[in-house]
């Protein structure tokens, strides 16, 4: 029972979060707005974390699966990755780092900065 | 005969077989690039190559499988709605620092993408590369760029990340574990977070949070850029 009321939960707000997407335009896709409603239900206590806990744990702890059908598409990428290798690999490398460095000091100096 | 190797339920033991063996090789070697979703995404093309089977049959018999990335994203709402208590007391520094982090991960992206002369479609599929994959691929499809190369990016950034990141962390001479956890999450999204867990407890609590926050801001920020920057 409680698997079967988790699973329309989380569908209801899958179904939800497409609705207001197409209301955007698109701007933001579904899932992600059904995620953001979905965590706003249980911050402001209109859900109770009980009813979708396992079904929620369930669904991400192996989520890497549901990758893997979009990964095997690779097989259709060869073009634009021999001819993009090079870019592709700066561009993730260098932002990579950015992104590390920039989180770690700001994070760091803004906890320093109130002691 | 191979009706039956191009039927569902196949194309579902191929999925589901190609991850376990992924996992088991990367448990033995516990080799960074031996990540098992690469061993499986390795395993099946090879499979479609060799027996010849188009890879539109494939997409067909792993449909449910794909479906299923739809509802895992909106249940990561509860994930992080259960990380929320790690956000006590550093609330406004930490929303900073990983909100910077986003504008950071999309700018430099957008900047070197046309520095190094990527296209338009690389742009988009490259401009999520930070967030963990299902919310990257959601990103990535609804900007228009190419769903396989960004998960396939964004798991390499992932090994990337959790490879150069404590390296980095000891060179800028940081100390506070949440500064660690973040900026492994922001940066590395779940591999980081393994990598973020060995560093210690409230590094792996954290680098999952952040996880969620690079996701949720990620997904806003790109289209506002797309609309300021067209």
């Amino acid at each position: 029972m409680k698997m079967v009321k988790g699973i329309f939960i989380i569908l209801l707000f899958y179904f939800l979060g497409q609705g207001v997407s197409y209301l955007i335009d698109g701007l933001v896709p579904g899932n992600i707005i059904g995620m953001i409603l979905l965590f706003l239900s249980l911050y402001f206590k209109a859900l109770k974390p009980d009813y979708v806990k396992d079904v929620a744990n369930a669904f991400t702890r192996n989520m890497a699966i549901f990758f893997i059908p979009a990964g095997a598409g690779l097989l259709g990428s060869y073009g634009l990755i021999s001819k993009f290798w090079m870019s592709i690999l700066i561009v993730c490398s260098v932002s990579t780092v950015l992104v590390i460095a920039v989180v770690a000091v700001i994070q760091q100096q803004m906890e320093k900065k109130r002691k | 005969m191979r009706a039956l190797f191009e039927s569902t339920e196949f194309m579902l033991l191929l999925v589901f077989g190609s991850y376990l063996f992924g996992q088991w090789v990367f448990k033995k070697t516990r080799i960074g690039l031996l990540h098992p979703l690469i061993i499986s995404i390795a395993i099946i093309i090879a499979f479609l190559k060799i027996s010849g089977i188009s890879y539109q049959t494939f997409e067909k018999g792993s449909e449910f499988v794909s479906f299923m990335l739809g509802p895992s994203v909106v249940a990561l709402g509860y994930v992080l709605y259960e990380q929320l208590a790690y956000l006590k007391g550093n609330v406004v520094s930490i929303l900073t620092s990983v909100f910077i982090g986003s504008v950071v991960g999309i700018m430099s992206v957008i900047i070197l993408a046309k520095l190094t002369g990527a296209d338009q479609v690389l742009i988009h599929s490259l401009e999520p590369k930070s967030v963990t994959t299902p919310i990257a691929m959601s990103i990535a499809e609804q900007s228009g760029g190419n769903v396989s190369l960004t998960a396939v990016i964004v798991l390499f950034c992932g090994i990337f990340g959790s490879i150069v990141g404590p390296p980095i962390l000891r060179v800028l001479g940081i100390k506070s574990s949440v500064a660690k956890g973040l900026a492994m999450g922001a940066s590395a999204h779940g591999v980081g977070t393994a990598k973020a867990m060995e560093m210690g407890v409230i590094e792996g609590a954290l680098s999952g949070l952040a996880i969620g926050l690079m996701g949720v801001m990620t997904a806003l920020l790109i289209p506002i850029v797309h609309r300021l920057f067209s």
